[in-house]
């Protein structure tokens, strides 16, 4: 089983009801200071992008269907913050210590941003695990969505997908893991593949036999078909 | 381990979300964790520095120049780098091409990832439930939504970004365009046609 945030082919949700192209990025101020907190929290280096990801997925399904976006984000950083040991629950009542934290030589400062996000941070790392496929080749997704290391952690195959039929479409390198990099258990790279299916493998009833959907997918999601 | 108990710490904080997030700011702020400038200089960078009008650049230089729009589809990354744009949410790029075969669609169904050095923040109805839920099993029916109806012969192909990959739409270029230059076609390529739940403005 994979979580709440797996919602690809699901039914129900209504119209899209697009806002227009010119409407502002930041619908509300407390958008751009939610996003803002975030990634200045996020480079004090106490947690990796899987990680907090998987924070914001393992908000309870009520919660995670409930909240807006940005309220997904400050729930997951609150607890990220938490967890790790930046703040204590005390922190969060706002009863907590006002000394200086041991994190403050770590904090993002304003001249460095623009350097900080343009640096970026790939996820492509050497890896000595063989290249199993080549493009072109059929490969299978493993029958079942969810993570083989952690059981209701992280993973990055979607239900729809499980199982499912298609080929190679190409390679894309070597990548940390998410499944592993989300729990502490290291970045353990390994090739990484784009995968092209048809429609008609993925819904009982596609919109034309020619559609297709394309995931990027890691090896260990994969079998030889 | 994943961590399901059920007091999650972030109940402790105000519900309501503007101010949820005005107390872990001036929480972390207290401590020395975050500077509030800092935020300022985030925020400006993605409301008024980096947004589709990257993009767009890349886009008309690919209609407009044929060996860039090789090397582009070729290998992006390091082509829209020359042009100034990498950066977080942008380290793995891919071009996808439409063609009156094949039209390109980009969603991000487990949660919102986005190329943000050419897109700049994704816009809400990218992140919506909706959109997520039904960009792969409908992307015909979600296009009419946009208001885009693909000829009969075309095939949609969607990209699901599940990975660090981030996929930018190389919308096809516009009849009577011909002579235009770069910047005239850049006003053109809209941000939804580089997400590929719009086409390019037609010169009027």
């Amino acid at each position: 089983m994979t979580r709440v945030h797996d919602m690809g082919g699901r039914f129900g949700d209504g119209p899209i009801n697009p806002e227009a192209e010119d409407a502002p990025v930041f619908a509300e101020e407390w958008h751009a200071r939610a996003l803002a907190v975030t990634l200045a929290s996020g480079f004090l280096g106490q947690w990796n992008i899987d990680v907090s990801r998987h924070a914001r997925e393992r908000l309870s399904p009520k919660d995670y269907t409930r909240f807006s976006y940005y309220e997904k984000w400050m729930s997951g950083l609150a607890d990220l913050l938490v967890e790790n040991g930046v703040l204590t629950l005390e922190d969060l009542r706002g009863g907590g210590e006002n000394e200086p934290h041991p994190l403050a030589d770590k904090m993002l400062k304003a001249e460095a941003v623009s350097a900080a996000l343009a640096k970026g941070g790939p996820a492509d790392r050497p890896s000595n695990i063989a290249v199993r496929y080549s493009v072109g080749q059929e490969v299978v997704t493993t029958r079942r969505a969810a993570n083989r290391l952690v059981d209701g952690g992280h993973t990055r195959l979607p239900i729809y997908a499980s199982g499912a039929k298609g080929r190679i479409l190409r390679l894309h390198g070597t990548h940390v893991l998410p499944d592993s990099n989300a729990h502490g258990l290291g970045e353990a790279p390994e090739p990484i593949f784009a995968v092209v299916f048809p429609a008609s493998e993925l819904w009982a009833s596609p919109e034309h036999p020619d559609d297709e959907v394309v995931l990027d997918l890691w090896q260990s999601y994969l079998e030889p078909a | 381990m994943p961590h399901d108990d059920h007091d999650h710490p972030h109940a402790l904080l105000p519900p309501e979300p503007a101010l949820r997030v005005k107390a872990l700011e001036t929480i972390l702020t207290r401590k020395g964790l975050i500077d509030p400038a800092a935020l300022d200089e985030i925020i400006d960078t993605y409301q008024n520095r980096i947004g589709p009008q990257n993009g767009a650049r890349v886009v008309a230089k690919a209609w407009s120049d044929p060996a860039f729009k090789a090397a582009l589809l070729e290998n992006a990354t390091p082509v829209v780098a020359d042009l100034g744009y990498y950066g977080r949410q942008g380290e793995h790029m891919v071009v996808v091409e439409n063609t009156p075969a094949q039209h390109n669609m980009v969603v991000c169904t487990l949660c919102s990832c986005y190329p943000w050095p050419l897109l700049g923040i994704p816009p809400g109805w990218y992140k919506s439930d909706a959109y997520r839920a039904r960009a792969v099993r409908e992307p015909r029916k979600v296009l009419a939504e946009f208001g885009v109806t693909l000829a009969e012969g075309t095939s949609v192909r969607v990209w699901d970004s599940t990975a660090e990959i981030r996929y930018l739409v190389l919308p096809m270029r516009p009849e009577g365009t011909d002579g235009m230059s770069e910047d005239e076609l850049a006003v053109l390529v809209t941000r939804d046609s580089m997400i590929g739940t719009g086409l390019p403005k037609v010169p009027s």
